[in-house]
């Protein structure tokens, strides 16, 4: 009794903070005042520093690896459940201070085909926490309408629970029309996954195509060129067959991948994405993350910028 | 008294378990002549807390005595201390940057940076085939970006490769090292695609290390080069565009070689923190490690580092924690 006492203040502590960090609560009595006039100031500080960053160049694509998670719960001696509210709470403002900083996109490594690998009991309590935060994604005061957000689901989402699949598209749906910011939420997602799809579906387009098109010639990839026959078959499909099938083909190149936990590994995770990206590893669990990573990682982006500039443009 | 001619086998006698490795307990004396009393007279003097005395030279084995197997291996014993042989990385990759800034920083020409840097990837290759553990060491020594270089330094590269490999094919051989290139080498000069061949072909039976040298490759350019070649097949009726998986794409990367293709461990040094367009697929659950070194100071030191921090993390693979 004393430890479930124990958790549920844990957890109504950290709803709090939540609430607090994303402005939210702030009723008109003298202690709504109070904390809206503090955060008020801690807002305004924050968007000082962000117009001091803004000097240099900002990165238009960051992609986060939530990491650490189960090691923040066992290190408070909370259950993993709560270790993973408390990297949602603090991935929101995450979100809003990206957006506030001017990123456009924010890639987020939720669940990984891999994680299916878990026991049966964690794998379906991270899908009902998956679907509770899909739905409150529509609500009002939640950042999809702050800021203007157009929500992605990228991954095999035939691997999802139907529940879960029918929550991501409803809100794909809802959010279609939002045009200012994206969050790309990848679920049931590897890389070799994406690319295994990729090449599938470009196959099939291009067996297609050769079916639709019509004796004497109609517009099909496979034009008279210069080019060798030999060469002509090789290329039956090329690379921007592939890009076109990718599933992160809604988006730009990452230009920073954080991972948080201090793992220095990318668990398959935009492989295909990442050729000049910056890794960035702070040793920090991701419940604890905090704005000064974000600082940090984007001076070390912009220390790195022109130097990645030149190797994007060679590629 | 016969003089008795006592050799002192150097293998100490220890726990294998125990790390780091304590200081021997024993001595093995393994006497040249048959056994005497007198040569248990001689322990009474030795200076070790205890002796063994084997009678039977054949009874030492790789410095083992008889069915003893708390005794390591000899081959064991050339693993520096601290490092478990089980935690090993099998497939080790590096990406050899900063030979330039080094050069740069001592005011040399970037060329003896180059030539520093190959002195460096011989120290790693013999740390390799000493240890005996790592089976494949993929270096990348030429990216498909690499081409936007002066043309000066690009030529001295395409040189410089020749070069090492007819220098030091004798040495292959000899240490029965295994070398393969991987990456679009229709684009090299002809004499250098020529060297690659001969080779590759000296070596392909070789069974010791596996060196896979990285030239004008890119990591999408493989994965594409895969998916076209599948992509043929099932144009040609051989396979279903549904049957596409991940196995089917590894087996035309052009990593396909190695008996182990996926990297356990990627150093980078010279600080950058990025794996620019290298073995993109490949390196899915690789442990990346960053150094500050550049490439020509990176020694046995800088190799044990890396190891050591590669030994202390825990490969989950999106599982449960082990």
């Amino acid at each position: 009794m004393a430890l479930e006492s124990k958790l549920k203040d844990n957890s109504t502590r950290m709803n709090k903070l939540y609430r607090f960090g994303m402005g939210l609560d702030m009723k008109n009595n003298s202690d709504g005042l109070v904390s809206r006039l503090f955060g008020n100031l801690v807002s305004s500080m924050r968007k000082f520093l962000f117009r001091i960053l803004s000097v240099g160049p900002i990165p238009n694509h960051l992609a986060f690896i939530l990491d650490g998670n189960r090691r923040y719960a066992k290190k408070w001696n909370l259950q993993e459940e709560t270790g993973y509210k408390c990297g949602f709470w603090a991935l929101m403002p995450m979100l809003k201070y990206c957006y506030e900083l001017g990123v456009t996109y924010v890639t987020i490594y939720a669940f990984s085909i891999d994680n299916f690998k878990r026991g049966p009991k964690e794998v379906q309590c991270l899908m009902g926490l998956m679907q509770e935060k899909i739905e409150g994604l529509l609500e009002e005061e939640s950042i999809v309408h702050q800021f203007g957000v157009r929500v992605h689901f990228i991954g095999n989402l035939k691997l999802l629970p139907e529940s879960v699949k029918v929550g991501a598209e409803k809100v794909m749906k809802a959010t279609a029309n939002n045009n200012k910011k994206v969050l790309l939420i990848c679920v049931a997602y590897t890389s070799t996954d994406e690319i295994v799809h990729a090449a599938q579906e470009s196959c099939q387009r291009k067996w297609d195509e050769i079916r639709e098109m019509k004796p004497g010639g109609g517009a099909h990839s496979f034009e008279i060129s210069n080019e060798s026959q030999e060469e002509e078959e090789r290329r039956f499909i090329k690379l921007v067959d592939l890009e076109q099938c990718i599933y992160m083909g809604v988006a730009p190149d990452p230009d920073i991948l954080f991972r948080t936990a201090g793992e220095t590994r990318l668990s398959n995770f935009l492989l295909w994405q990442t050729p000049t990206c910056l890794l960035y590893s702070p040793g920090v669990l991701f419940p604890e993350i905090g704005l000064r990573h974000l600082v940090w990682a984007v001076l070390n982006f912009q220390r790195a910028y022109s130097y990645v500039e030149k190797k994007k443009k060679q590629l | 008294m016969p003089s008795l001619q006592l050799s002192l086998s150097i293998s100490p006698l220890t726990d294998p378990t125990l790390s780091p490795q304590p200081k021997p307990q024993s001595l093995l004396l393994v006497p040249h002549t048959p056994l005497r009393p007198k040569h248990l007279l001689c322990c009474l003097f030795a200076t070790a807390k205890n002796a063994i005395i084997v009678e039977d030279q054949d009874a030492v084995v790789n410095g083992r005595v008889g069915a003893d197997t708390s005794v390591p291996a000899e081959e064991d014993l050339l693993l520096p201390a601290g490092l478990q042989k089980e935690f090993m990385p099998k497939h080790v990759a590096v990406i050899m940057d900063g030979n330039r800034r080094w050069a740069r920083m001592r005011g040399l020409p970037v060329v003896l940076g180059y030539e520093a840097g190959i002195r460096a990837l011989r120290r790693v290759m013999g740390l390799c085939c000493k240890w005996g553990i790592i089976r494949v060491l993929t270096v990348f020594a030429f990216s498909s970006d690499n081409w936007f270089r002066p043309k000066v330094e690009v030529d001295f590269l395409m040189r410089l490769f020749g070069r090492g490999l007819k220098d030091e094919l004798e040495n292959f051989v000899r240490k029965n090292i295994r070398i393969s290139v991987i990456g679009d080498s229709s684009k090299l000069p002809k004499p250098l695609q020529e060297l690659i061949m001969a080779a590759t072909e000296t070596t392909k039976n070789n069974s010791g290390l596996h060196l896979i040298v990285a030239v004008n490759y890119s990591g999408q350019r493989d994965i594409v080069q895969a998916c076209q070649s599948i992509a043929l097949k099932a144009k040609d009726g051989l396979i279903e565009p549904e049957d596409i998986n991940e196995f089917l794409i590894e087996q035309e990367l052009d990593t396909r070689c190695a008996a182990f293709p996926h990297p356990d461990l990627l150093i980078r040094t010279s600080g950058e923190l990025r794996v620019s367009n290298f073995l993109l697929w490949q390196l899915a659950y690789t442990e990346l490690f960053f150094t500050q070194s550049h490439w020509p100071e990176f020694g046995e030191s800088e190799f044990l580092e890396a190891l050591h921090s590669f030994q202390q993390r825990q490969r989950r693979y999106g599982g449960k924690n082990t």
